[in-house]
């Protein structure tokens, strides 16, 4: 931990400094350059005496006695330039500091320790608070979002607190997870979802943490094994440090969103003409003489707040800094009816023993967030509900609670008929509240008895629990739900999640200065248990009179997972750099014969710039090249904790069988796999970490080759064999290669002005080489991507030699001005029919490339700053379009439909779900935030500063996409819950 | 700095630690904590258990998942809806054939209506699915009940061993001889089934059935659902009735065919029920004449597929789903012209067809109101109640019946059979054309009795019901002879190709078992 040594250190300095030798008096504040943030604890010593020394208090106010005016000080503080200032015979001097922006990050958190970035091998971006992206942010993801090349952060819906999908060089898997793995704290998250909860990593309130790596490359995730196939990010919180005087923070934020756009869907009017010209009298009999924007009805401009408080400092009898927090957020959605409110707290405790031999670290964090889920269908409704209908029916006593709702001759509700959309809001209570903490205890040992030899103890826990999810449906809901009418659906559920964590590791390091090395090990064991449970009962809504179960299920299950890990580090002179990393894991989750892996990495970086040959070149602060090497895998399977057992499962009361008069519960044998085992990715990086014009413009370059084998893949098995038809099976073959590029110019650093742009870009391609055991031409691949329109419809493949979610399409033929010809499609083939054998396969969701860029600026007291991505060549299936465009669709018996505008262009009269006119290439840029910022400095007494802020977020999105939003996760436009523009009015104030 | 304090806590530590490292090492070792959940080594103890496992075994032709109506589905590849076994024998045995068109065009879906399917076809894959998925199961109950002293477990043994012979049966029927051959002695796992063919499924399905008919229950001895005796028999004269299909010219089995049908009418008990329409409706549980149902229930087997696909796919246009006792329709099946033509729609009872807006040629297959409506199927009660729940069926889907037997019992007679009069044989199709007419006056003379007219009295009687692919190919009008709407592609019907009397095994099957061959002509 060379943060803490160092100010541990400086503070042992501070404590030694020996006032009263001193004839004048020199006292100011110090600030933060870019933001004028005071800086409490910053290191003023006295150049040349270095025993001679003080430290800014709380409000960054310093005094120190020095010996003479002539003396020169020196500022020195973590992640901030050093200044020299001299006297000059002034007794008050005030000086700012800049962050130094790549020293910053000068120690970077790896998996079981730290290493000084320099020194680091692998493909590693380090994140800190002070990079994270400003705004309205409830997610991890989105603080680095666009920061960062190779990783691309995806919200995945407007909806308040829902999460990001977050892909690491995109991904290594087909059917299994491709989710990194994250480690907070150095305990490592189980993935997967939890119930009631939109996104788990909600868990950990963004102002709580201090920085953010993400392991890129498999020599830097090896150490992690058979989770670190999609990358590993780790979060290290924010905790409070010796000698650090006492200090408050508070941050609030007030934020405004709006609803960007609707989708284009035919008004009232238009579609009366519409079904009077294509149907008659027909189709105008079901009309209404309403005119209802249902888009409208049910989308609203949404305010949202967060609050949070901060607390650190350090009681110094007892060598105990700590840091408490507490926050509220309290958010709603775009979409009527959703909400979240999320309560955060968290404790961090890093007292030391015995001299500084035990150093120990206590965090625990908690949180409590209250949902209310909107029914989502209402925005696909929303496009398809007649627009000449009413919300409400006028009559009293109207049935379905009074929402206009089709219903047959008999006044029964059509199932097929869409729902009204506000009813679905309205009459859909969906609500949770979920209780998740973390913690863990570390003790870091510095063994008396053999020098430079340390033990370090981790135990972690990671528990959550829904308290009470509930799902209400009345029996007066104007739409089916559970597949029933009338009786409603009154459903309860609970969850509770068990992790815990064991880690227990020593590290020796040594310089061995005979041979100009050094050296540094570190070996350890780490043990962990996943334990969940839950259940589910549901019923009609009403229970008084009769009860109805249409589900009533639990489950409880875990697994264990148990490795063996080393790591040796050896430096040569400063120059060359060689790291080896083994793991080996065990997991519960295979049988005896296949559970045990073996993970090794190798990496060499070559510090070029430390060679005497480069030392005449100006300015030239880093070169470095990095080659590494490693082999990860991949145990999120996706397939239950005991996919190699054969396995019995009791169905539900609504699967029963009729024996005489009494239902029978039945007893299902699984479909299994008893020789699965984990998917393996080797993968190459070669990389180069340059720094030129004293580190005016710095970055990195990587490249790498990645290849899984081992893929897992559903595949038929031979019939008769097994109690499934597919069965996962490890049998396909994935490459992925890619680049990427990152550049950081600080364009402008004067006293007064501040000016950084960092760009990064990367490129990054798939391709399936193998999905069978037999090599099979005919074989066309695994069909994938369901689509809404009909049942069991899909539109990507995973075929060999394609990229993984191809689109599987035909191919449209056009009229001579450019429009579609309704089913008339390309004979690819050439056998004279147009069936199956002529899809092809057209474009991918991936992009091939993706760009961010982002800009800080600084002048005085103010700050400037935006971010932006770009994604070029990724494609999308316009779903909304494909399924809510054509005439048979607007007319069926006793009911009417709306459509999109673009039905008057298509002309479609039969949907046409997998012509690839609706591939749409779905390249952007959008502009993520943009934020203005102002500081106060000492604007009130007590204060240290106060910055006020403006962030507008999802600013603008340019696009040729035909849909409302052209970033879609997964290249299926469906109906998500639209991203809204955000403003936020930001205040921040230091005690 | 070295105290001992510092020592006992170091060495503490580490002997914590090593400690706890060899413990944990075995932790790996975990069995599933959820007690919904078993081992196939805790599953078999108690003849409840194993009562539990046969009920699966005939939750496979009804449900299609462990949570009903869906979510957590047995066959995968296929939505969970469709792959219920009985919804995927119907659209095997009943789209294909004069008796129905769908409009819908779900992937693979359109390919029945005229006779076109290909080995890549997605209902291809879930009927094959469907069936040895049910074979694998029997296969597992067998093997764990065989040797087991209970019984109890006997019982149940060869009921699961009468499961399987109907899966077999089907198979053979839709898929022909050259389809894999799993018994209980093949294990789970990966291995490659050899192909049997269809002499060797023939008489294994043959040996199977008289095995076990002395240890199922006496007719009607059985609780209601489950298969007894007569449900053996009737399967036997099924089998022996097309034998000449499966087996070839010389295969012939009518005097057989005789032998079985007329234990079940002599032996069986069963009378015909007097009101045909109530062996369609939601307490079809109730009416005479069934022998072996599958059974449904809106609350505790609920389905997309069973009889509840057949009664929602048959309303549309203006029919009110009200009078089917079902929430709604999903505009789907009706029959063609040339179905309805078969009928004395002005006297006959089951010429049950909804004409309102309905017209009787079908220009537009994708047009529910091309063709008329069929209103067999109902989820309504005898006494006109609607059933449990409007979205899911209560009504029983009667596999066999006793009509069939007699109808069976006649085809045999008049293609030779011995051990059956003809007099015996006008006497049973008159009994059922008295119930259809309410009366004498649309009985036959011996002179009508053909085998031509037991085909069209087949389809009056048995419509919907799963028999006319099987029988249009058994009297040789499947693929040419005979024309209906559609058929081959052309409204007007066309001859198509002799390989649709078989469907092809799935294409994903024969990648994955080498060891079979495509059907001819695939």
């Amino acid at each position: 931990m060379p943060i803490k040594k160092l100010l541990i250190t400086s503070c042992l300095i501070v404590g030694m400094a020996v006032p009263g030798l001193a004839q004048i008096t020199v006292s100011g504040t110090v600030t933060d350059a870019t933001d004028g943030q005071t800086l409490p604890g910053v290191n003023v010593v006295v150049k040349g005496n270095p025993t001679m020394g003080t430290a800014t208090n709380r409000n960054g106010f310093y005094s120190i006695s020095v010996p003479s005016a002539e003396d020169t000080l020196i500022f020195s503080f973590v992640g901030y330039l050093s200044r020299e200032v001299p006297i000059q015979g002034r007794a008050n001097i005030d000086v700012s500091l800049s962050r130094n922006v790549q020293q910053l990050e000068d120690v970077v958190v790896i998996g079981y320790g730290t290493q000084e970035i320099e020194d680091n091998t692998g493909a590693v971006t380090a994140v800190s608070a002070a990079d994270f992206n400003e705004g309205a942010i409830t997610s991890v993801g989105e603080l680095f979002r666009g920061k960062a090349a190779g990783i691309i952060v995806t919200s995945n819906s407007g909806a308040p607190g829902s999460g990001a999908t977050i892909r690491i060089r995109g991904g290594s898997s087909l059917s299994a997870s491709n989710a990194p793995l994250y480690v907070v704290d150095g305990v490592p998250l189980s993935g997967g979802t939890i119930d009631g909860m939109r996104n788990p990593l909600n868990t950990i309130n963004p102002s709580d943490i201090a920085s953010i790596s993400i392991l890129k490359d498999a020599s830097a995730t090896a150490i992690y094994g058979s989770r670190a196939s999609n990358g590993v990010i780790i979060i290290t919180t924010k905790e409070g440090s010796a000698g650090q005087p006492f200090s408050i923070t508070y941050t609030g934020k007030a934020s405004y969103q709006t609803v960007v756009n609707h989708l284009d869907v035919l008004s009232a009017n238009e579609l009366r003409t519409v079904i009077e010209n294509k149907f008659g009298e027909n189709g105008a009999q079901y009309l209404g003489n309403a005119s209802t924007d249902w888009q409208d009805r049910i989308y609203q401009n949404a305010f949202s707040q967060d609050h949070n408080i901060s607390a650190s400092g350090s009681i110094d009898k007892l060598k105990l800094p700590y840091r408490v927090s507490f926050g509220f957020a309290g958010n709603s959605g775009i979409l009527r009816t959703s909400q979240m409110n999320r309560l955060t707290g968290s404790i961090a405790l890093n007292p030391t023993f015995f001299n500084d031999q035990l150093k120990v670290d206590i965090n625990l964090r908690g949180m409590q967030v209250k949902n209310q889920f909107a029914n989502k269908g209402a925005i696909g409704s929303a496009v398809r509900f007649d627009p000449t209908q009413p919300v409400m029916v006028d009559t009293t006593g109207a049935p379905f609670g009074g929402y206009y709702t089709w219903v047959n001759a008999s006044g029964q509700r059509i199932p097929i008929a869409p729902a009204n959309p506000v009813a679905l809001l309205e009459q859909t209570d969906d609500q949770s509240t979920v209780y998740r903490s973390i913690g863990n205890v570390k003790f870091d040992y510095a063994m008396p008895f053999v020098p430079n030899l340390s033990a370090t103890l981790n135990l972690g826990y990671d528990y959550s629990k829904v308290g009470n999810g509930l799902y209400l449906v009345p029996e007066s809901a104007a739409f089916a739900d559970n597949g029933s009418t009338a009786t409603g659906t009154r459903r309860e559920y609970d969850q509770t999640k068990e992790n815990e964590l064991l880690d227990f590791y020593l590290n020796y390091s040594k310089e061995l200065s005979s041979i100009e090395s050094t050296l540094d090990f570190t070996g350890g064991y780490s043990w962990e248990h996943h334990y969940s449970r839950g259940s589910a009962y549901a019923t009609n809504f009403d229970r008084a009179d009769t009860t109805v179960v249409y589900q009533d299920t639990d489950y409880e299950t875990e697994y264990y997972l148990v490795s063996f890990f080393g790591r040796v580090n050896y430096a040569f002179k400063d120059k060359y750099l060689l790291t080896a990393t083994l793991r080996q894991d065990g997991t519960s989750r295979f049988s005896p014969e296949s559970r045990w892996g073996l993970f090794p990495s190798a990496a060499f970086a070559w510090k070029i710039h430390q060679e005497p040959f480069m030392q005449g070149i100006e300015g030239l602060t880093q070169l470095k090249l990095r080659l590494g090497y490693g082999v990860t895998g991949q145990q999120r399977i996706g397939q239950g904790d005991y996919p190699y057992l054969g396995l019995y499962t009791y169905s539900e009361p609504t699967a029963q069988y009729q024996f005489g008069d009494e239902f029978v519960t039945t007893l299902r044998p699984e479909g299994y796999n008893a020789n699965l085992k984990w998917e393996e990715t080797t993968t190459y990086n070669i990389g180069l970490d340059y720094g030129i014009l004293n580190d005016r413009i710095y970055g990195s370059i990587d490249a790498y080759y990645r290849e899984t084998t081992d893929l897992l893949n559903v595949i038929p098995v031979p019939a008769g064999t097994n109690f499934t038809n597919r069965v996962l099976s490890n049998v396909g073959t994935l490459e992925v290669k890619g680049l990427e590029f990152n550049i950081v110019g600080r364009l402008i650093s004067s006293k007064n002005t501040y000016w950084e742009v960092g760009l990064n870009a990367s490129h990054n391609v798939n391709k399936i080489t193998k999905l069978t055991t037999v090599t099979d031409p005919d074989y066309v691949g695994v069909e994938t991507g369901g689509i809404a329109g009909g049942t069991g419809n899909s539109i990507q493949i995973h075929s060999v030699g394609y990229p993984r979610n191809s689109f599987y399409v035909y191919e449209q033929v056009y009229d001579a001005n450019g429009n579609p010809i309704e089913g008339l499609y390309v004979d690819r083939n050439d056998d004279g029919i147009i069936n199956e054998s002529d899809k092809y396969r057209y474009k991918d969701p991936a992009a091939d490339l993706t760009l961010g860029i982002s800009s800080r600026f600084e002048y005085r007291n103010w700050d400037a700053s935006f971010s932006g991505r770009a994604k070029i060549g990724n494609y999308v299936y316009n779903n909304v379009a494909s399924d809510n465009a054509y005439f048979g669709d607007l007319l069926y018996s006793q009911f009417t439909r709306n459509a999109l505008t673009s039905i008057t262009e298509t002309s479609f009269y039969n949907a046409q779900y997998h012509s690839d006119y609706y591939i749409e290439n779905a390249s952007f840029f959008r502009m993520d935030n943009i934020t203005v910022g102002y500081t106060f400095n000492n604007l009130l007494e007590g204060t240290r500063s106060l910055r006020v802020s403006a962030t507008v977020q999802n600013v603008f999105v340019i696009t040729e996409y035909s849909g409302l939003d052209p970033e879609v996760f997964g290249g299926i436009d469906n109906n998500i819950y639209p991203r809204p523009r955000t403003f936020v009015l930001g205040l921040s104030l230091n005690l | 700095m070295f105290t001992n304090k510092n020592r006992i806590l170091s060495i503490a530590l580490i002997a914590v630690v090593a400690a706890f490292i060899t413990s944990c090492v075995q932790s790996l070792n975990t069995e599933p904590l959820d007690d919904d959940v078993l081992t196939s080594a805790s599953v078999y103890e108690t003849p409840e258990d194993y009562r539990q496992v046969l009920a699966k075994l005939y939750a496979g032709f009804a449900a299609t998942g462990q949570r009903g109506p869906a979510g957590d589905a047995d066959i995968q590849g296929i939505d969970e809806g469709f792959s219920s076994y009985i919804r995927q024998y119907f659209t095997a045995q009943v789209i294909p054939t004069d008796e129905a068109v769908i409009a819908w065009s779900d992937p693979g879906l359109p390919a029945f209506n005229t006779q076109s399917w290909g080995a890549a076809n997605d209902f291809v894959m879930g009927m094959y699915s469907r069936i040895y998925y049910e074979i694998a199961l029997t296969n597992e109950f067998i093997r764990n009940a065989k040797g087991k002293d209970s019984e109890v477990i006997q019982g149940y043994l060869a009921e699961a061993r009468f499961l399987r012979a109907l899966s077999y049966w089907h198979a053979l029927d839709l898929y022909g001889g050259g389809i894999p051959f799993v018994t209980e002695e093949d294990g789970v796992g990966a291995y490659l089934p050899e192909p049997a063919d269809a002499a060797t499924i023939f008489s294994f399905i043959e040996s199977e059935l008289k095995a076990i008919e002395s240890q199922l229950p006496a007719p009607q001895q059985n609780e209601y659902g489950r298969a007894d005796r007569a449900a053996a028999w009737t399967l036997l004269a099924k089998l022996y009735l097309n034998a000449e299909v499966y087996l070839g010219e010389d295969g012939a089995h009518y005097t057989e065919a005789i032998t079985y049908a007329k234990k079940v009418i002599d032996q069986g008990g069963y009378t015909l029920e007097s009101n045909y329409a109530d062996l369609f409706l939601a307490d079809n549980h109730t009416a005479n004449g069934i022998i072996f149902p599958i059974t449904f229930d809106g609350v505790h087997t609920k389905t997309y597929g069973g009889t509840n696909f057949i009664i929602h796919a048959a309303i549309g246009g203006s029919m009110d789903a009200t009078n089917f006792g079902v929430d709604g329709g999903w505009a789907g099946l009706r029959v063609t012209p040339e179905f309805v033509a078969k009928f004395d729609l002005a006297n006959d009872s089951r010429a049950m067809f909804y004409t309102n807006g309905q017209t009787l040629e079908i220009d537009d297959i994708k047009e529910f109101t091309n063709g008329y409506a069929v209103t067999k199927w109902k989820n309504i009660t005898s006494t006109g109640e609607p059933g449990k729940v409007p979205a899911f069926a209560d009504t029983d889907f009667p596999m066999f019946r006793l009509a069939d037997v007699y109808l069976m019992y006649a085809e045999a007679i008049l293609q030779g059979g011995q051990g059956g009069s003809k007099a015996e044989a006008l006497q049973l199709v008159n009994d059922i054309r008295e119930r259809a007419y309410g009366g004498a006056s649309g009985n036959i003379t011996m002179a009508e009795l053909t085998l031509e007219f037991i085909m069209d009295e087949r389809a009056r009687e048995l419509y919907w019901e799963g028999h006319r692919r099987t029988d249009l190919i058994r009297f040789g009008k499947f693929i040419d002879d005979y024309k209906w709407a559609w058929k081959g592609g052309t409204q007007e019907g066309s001859a198509t190709h002799k390989r649709y009397k078989l469907y092809p095994i799935p294409a994903s099957e024969i990648n994955s078992n080498p060891n079979l061959t495509q059907n001819p002509g695939y």
